[in-house]
Parts: C-alpha cells; structure tokens; sequence
C-alpha cells in the first residue's frame, strides 16, 4: 500500500467495509475446521455486535479480519481490498492504517505516558498519524482532545502513570488509543468484561459517540448479550459459523 | 527513529536490571581497554628503552643477552671487551659516537654505570629524547656520580650527599669501596627506564674503585684479599654465593697493568652512525672483528625479538580480556532473553497498535545497542578516570607512564568491535520476537 506524500489520505470508500466468502479456516491439517463462514458482510457505520460463547472461533474470526491469519480457501475483503492476497507485511500496514484495537484488558504499555500511549498507532501508521495531525492540529493535540471526549481530560490524571489508572480509566485511554487516526474499523474484543456495569454502559455510550463522528464502523465481540441492544445488528457466532462436523478432508492451499 | 526512542524508554522502565547490565558491560570494556592501554604503554616503554642507538656492542654472546646486560641491566656478560676495541671501532670513519659502558658494581642494589660524558650527549630513549638533568650536572671527575630519578628518590639523596659504591651487583654489598666515596652531582629527570635505577659515573670512578682491590690481590690468594678487604661484611659466605662476581673480581685484577684512569676493559659500547644505511656493514665488521669476539646487536631489531617472545604472555592478557567482554555480552543475551517471556504481552500490544515484526525486531536490536553502548561509554569514561587517579601510583609502582584522554586507533577499533557485538547480540532475542509474534498474532496466550 502506498500513499501519497503530505496529501491527507482519504479514507477509503467501499460499500462494505468487511466482506468474507466462503472462508474456511483450521488452525492446522490435524484439527477439524475451526471457521467456515459461508458468508458475512459489514456495512460501513454500522455497530455490529458478535455475540458467542468462549470457544466459539471469535478470537479467530476477529484475526482473520485482521488479517493476522489468512483462510485456507475463500476470500477475505476488508475495504475493498483483498486481504488474503497480501503478503504478511503487507496485511501489517494495512492493518495497522485501517483498523484500531480494543481488547479485554492489560491494553496499554506501561513505560508510555497516557499520551504517548495513545499516540502509539501514529508511529507505525503514516495515513493514520496525517489523520490524527489534521484533526487535532498535532498528534498531542489529537490525543488530548480524544482522551477529554473519552472524560479524560484531567491534567492530572494525564500525568501520572498509565499503570495508577484504574481499569475503567485504561480501557478509555486503549478506546482513544484505538480511534486515534480515524481508523475505517474499530474491532473491539470483550473490552467491557473487566468493567462493572455502571461503568460498562458509559463506556459504551461514549465508544458509540466516537465511532458516530467518525462514521468509523465497530465490530464488536462478547458473550455478554445484555449489550446486544445498544448496536444497530447483532449475530451470534453460530449463526456465522458453520463448522463441517464431517471428517477432515486435506485441503490443498495455504497454510 | 521511532522505535529507538521506544527502546530508549522501555529500557528506562527497567532500570535496575539495565542499571546491572550495562555495569557489566562497562566493567569489562574498561578492563579490555585498560589491558590493551597497558600493553601498547608496556610494549612502548620496552621498545623505547633505548633509540638513536646504531649498534650495541658486546663480547660474543646472543644479542638479546648483550641488550638486557647492557641496556635493561639484566644478567651479566660472561666477558668483557678490551678498551682497545672501543677504541679501534670509536675511531671507525662511519661512527660518529661512541659510549663506552661498564657495569658489574652497585649501591644499595642499584647498578652503577661507569661511562663517559658522552653518554649525557647521545644516549636517546622514546622516540629520540634525551636524558635530562632534574637538578644539578654532569660529572666532571672520577669522584663524582650522577644519579637516575628512582634511585635518588628512594634512596633519597641529595646534590652533594656522598654514596660508596660495593663491587658485585647482589642487594648485598660484598665489599665496599669505602674509601672512595662519590659525590653526587646530578639527577636526572625520570625516563621510564632503567636509567631511572642506575647510577652514572665516570669510567675512570669504576676503575679507581678497584684499584685498592687490585693492589690487596697482588701476591695474594684472591679470595683471602677479598676478605681481607671487606671489613663491613667478613663472612665468606657472601662471596662464594655469587660465582660470577668472583670471577669478574679477578678478571679485574687480572686485566690491570697500569694506575691511570683509563680503564682496560669495558662491558659493551653503544655507536651512533653517521647514516643508519652503514650499521648493517659495521654489524658484520664488528662480527668478524680479529682483535677479538664480538657481537653486535642493532637495538630496534633486538627489541623486538625480545618483545615477540614476551608478547605471548601479553596476547595472553588481551585474550582473557576479550574473553571477559565476551562474558559481559552473554550477560545482556541472557537479560534480553529472560525479559522476552514477561514482555510477550507487551510485544503484543505493540503488534495491535500497527507494529510489524520487523518493528519489534528493531525494538530488541535497539536496546541491545543502547545498553552496549552506554556501557562502552561509560566504561570508557571509568578508564579515564581510573588513569587520571591511578596515574601517579602506576608510574611509581610499574614505570608506566599512562596519560588520560586520546583513544587511539587499536582501542577505538576495540570500542567498535564491543558495540557490534552488542547490537549484533541483540539480534537474537530480536529473532526470537520475530518468530513469536508471527506466531502469537495480536493474542496474547500466557
């Protein structure tokens, strides 16, 4: 991928932000299929919710739409763009330019300021540092405005070490970290099971806020499905999932 | 760079443990430097001890014998030369001075040097330096000795103070020639070579402290004249345990047929040429000299035969140094390595945030480099100052004369080498990242 110099880079437009066909994946040639997703397609803005127990293959299918893993057949497309025909560092940029992560918990690097924590995106990505330049007017600028929208905005509480914070406090500073640069899609892995529920449903609201204003699209996993509410659709994994219960059959293709 | 700024600020999260690294490190690369210092000065020092010396010549022996005999003052020559040798070959047309040497007594375990005026004039040591008189002069007479910068401190005499010279070259004087007691004259600055140990005095002065010797043993079974003579120390024993010095007592004696000043057998004689081209020439001359067997020995060459059979000791030394560098970067592999399993989750985020493999490549290859070279610094700081304190107690205790400051090419090739090192070191948790995270993807499993 590559971009234009000091143009700021526009975002990529595409009817679906994640579109996956036929895709089956095993984790090796003696484990049965782990995913076999006949089809599933994400439509830019929308707050999609997977819902689905632990062993379910959410952590998989979440790793397949970043492209930190590629099926063994089917076709993957994130944006428009192919993601199983990109080579491994190619998937790296063009993940670490599109998507923002939010995981469950123990999100932030402990030497890093709560600023510099979430200004990390920004050092590995161009498209998204220009972005986050250009909305806030300087990466810190950005950074700062993100972390007052996010109820963040104590001085204080900026300066001290990201470890002090507590864990609703860390996970808002990894949302802020993750919608750094305006990235197309925001994949979020349980980030609310380490939150009571208080603080779950106002980390919600505001996560919802911030993906609104950046038309940036959430998918979004749990197996808590009292928050399926909240988001404009929700799917269970079984729903997605069709694992052949048959016998293994070798495959030929990737690995 | 990025990523260097976040090495920079991940090692300062761990201080301690980096704080005990690069300590390591810096220790063994001031004890590398400090041994290639001291052996580049010792070698310097030895190879300097004399120059602008064409010729060093001797009674036949091997040339290493006859240099440390007559320049390091170790050993004895088994023979000494006829004044009339030094004369025929002083008078050489290619010759254009001569030194005349001659060793064999001592005061309080410092040899004593009969030699001319001359040698004040000639004798070069370093890179061509002459000697220089600290305080007082040259002797002028046979009664008067000039004393090198060691032998006056730590015997601790003064311009005008009087020494009495014994015969034999032992701590303990055998006899004393007490009645012919030296002035001293002069003290020469200090030089870093034996020079500094010796005492100088004119050749007649050795001559003259044996004539009473000579006079006693004439007639006389020269072992009852020695004893005879030595009225300080009159136990035999102090004679017979040395067979060389009874030897030269009689040679002496032996070789005396006049009363004047102008000695009849000298230990060696340095020549300074008029062309550097000719000393080969003179060399193989003085070789086949038919007044009698001579060797002659160009120093240069001599000293470095001699430095080649003792550098096996000072390559040595190098080795284990290096050795010990080597120990100081196993110690950063093996903090790296063991730091890697508690920062896997750390390596993760990393990978979720955009970095790519090669990122956290670069992450562990930078502070490996950061530790290294902070430790190289700083190790080449401590050297420095080690020198700096350590100086003066060196220089008295080994007659090295290290100077602070000015790293030179050998020890900044050294100092390249250990900074490769450790980046290269860095490479192998830098691997094992990289394989761990293609393989952990953005999970992180514990």
């Amino acid at each position: 991928m590559k971009h234009p110099g000091n143009l700021m880079p526009p975002k990529i437009t595409s009817k679906t932000v994640a579109q996956l066909k036929d895709v089956r994946f095993r984790w090796n040639r003696r484990q049965a299929e782990a995913l076999n997703i006949p089809s599933l397609t994400v439509a830019p803005g929308e707050q999609l919710f997977i819902a689905g127990p632990s062993g379910s293959g959410k952590s998989t299918l979440l790793s397949l739409l970043a492209g930190v893993i590629t099926p063994q057949c089917g076709e993957v497309n994130l944006l428009g763009q192919r993601l199983d025909n990109l080579s491994g560092a190619e998937r790296d940029q063009f993940r670490a330019d599109h998507i923002g992560f939010i995981f469950q918990q123990f999100n932030l690097i402990p030497y890093l300021s709560t600023v510099d924590n979430v200004t990390l995106p920004c050092r590995f990505s161009h498209i998204r540092r220009k972005r986050a330049e250009q909305a806030g007017g300087s990466l810190n600028g950005e950074a700062l405005r993100l972390l007052q929208h996010l109820e963040l905005d104590d001085q204080e509480m900026q300066s001290r070490s990201v470890m002090e914070l507590s864990v609703g406090q860390q996970q808002r500073v990894a949302s802020a970290r993750a919608l750094i640069g305006s990235p197309e899609l925001l994949i979020a892995d349980e980030p609310t099971s380490a939150l009571d529920s208080d603080m779950r449903s106002n980390f919600l609201e505001l996560l919802f806020a911030e993906c609104r204003e950046r038309s940036t699209t959430l998918i979004f996993v749990s197996h808590d499905k009292s928050l399926q509410p909240r988001f404009s659709r929700a799917l269970s994994m079984a729903e997605i999932n069709r694992p052949s219960q048959a016998a293994v059959v070798p495959m030929k293709g990737k690995s | 760079m990025q990523i260097l700024s976040l090495a920079w600020k991940s090692l300062r999260n761990r201080i301690f443990t980096v704080a005990l690294t690069v300590t390591v490190i810096a220790l063994s690369v001031t004890l590398l430097l400090g041994v290639e210092r001291i052996r580049q000065e010792a070698r310097n020092s030895f190879t300097n001890t004399v120059s602008g010396t064409d010729l060093i010549v001797g009674a036949r022996s091997s040339r290493t014998t006859l240099l440390l005999a007559s320049i390091f003052h170790i050993g004895n020559m088994e023979n000494n030369i006829s004044w009339a040798s030094f004369e025929e070959f002083s008078e050489h047309p290619q010759v254009s001075w001569a030194i005349p040497l001659s060793l064999g007594d001592s005061h309080k375990g410092y040899r004593v040097l009969g030699t001319s005026g001359e040698y004040f004039q000639h004798f070069q040591y370093g890179q061509g330096r002459f000697l220089q008189f600290a305080d007082g002069r040259n002797f002028t007479n046979d009664k008067e000795v000039v004393l090198g910068a060691e032998a006056a401190q730590k015997l601790n005499y003064k311009l005008g103070d009087k020494i009495v010279v014994s015969h034999g070259t032992g701590d303990m004087s055998f006899h004393d020639h007490a009645d012919k007691p030296f002035v001293v004259v002069g003290i020469l600055a200090a030089t870093g070579t034996p020079v500094d140990r010796t005492l100088h005095v004119d050749l007649g002065g050795i001559e003259a402290i044996h004539e009473k010797e000579k006079q006693a043993e004439t007639g006389h079974d020269p072992l009852a004249a020695l004893l005879s003579i030595d009225d300080h120390h009159g136990e035999a024993a102090h004679h017979t345990d040395d067979e060389n010095h009874h030897g030269e007592t009689v040679r002496h004696a032996i070789g005396k047929n006049h009363l004047g000043n102008e000695p009849e057998q000298i230990t060696a004689f340095l020549l300074g040429l008029k062309s550097r081209g000719a000393a080969l020439g003179l060399q193989r001359a003085i070789s086949t000299y038919g007044g009698e067997p001579l060797t002659a020995a160009m120093p240069g060459v001599t000293l470095q035969e001699i430095w080649q059979a003792i550098g096996v000791a000072e390559n040595a030394l190098l080795a284990v140094a290096i050795l010990v560098v080597v120990v100081g970067l196993f110690c950063l592999l093996a903090v790296l390595m063991t730091s890697l399993n508690e920062r896997r989750r750390e390596m993760a985020i990393l990978r979720s945030v955009g970095a790519r493999p090669r990122h956290l490549f670069t992450l562990m290859v930078g502070e490996a480099t950061w530790v290294t070279l902070l430790g190289t610094a700083s190790g080449v700081a401590l050297l420095q100052i080690l020198i700096l304190f350590g100086q003066p107690l060196i220089a008295s205790h080994f007659g090295l004369y290290l100077q602070a400051g000015g790293i030179n090419g050998t020890q900044l090739i050294l100092i390249v080498m250990v900074c490769l090192c450790g980046a290269l070191i860095g490479l192998v948790p830098g691997y094992r990242v990289y394989r761990n995270s293609l393989a952990d993807g953005m999970t992180v499993r514990l």
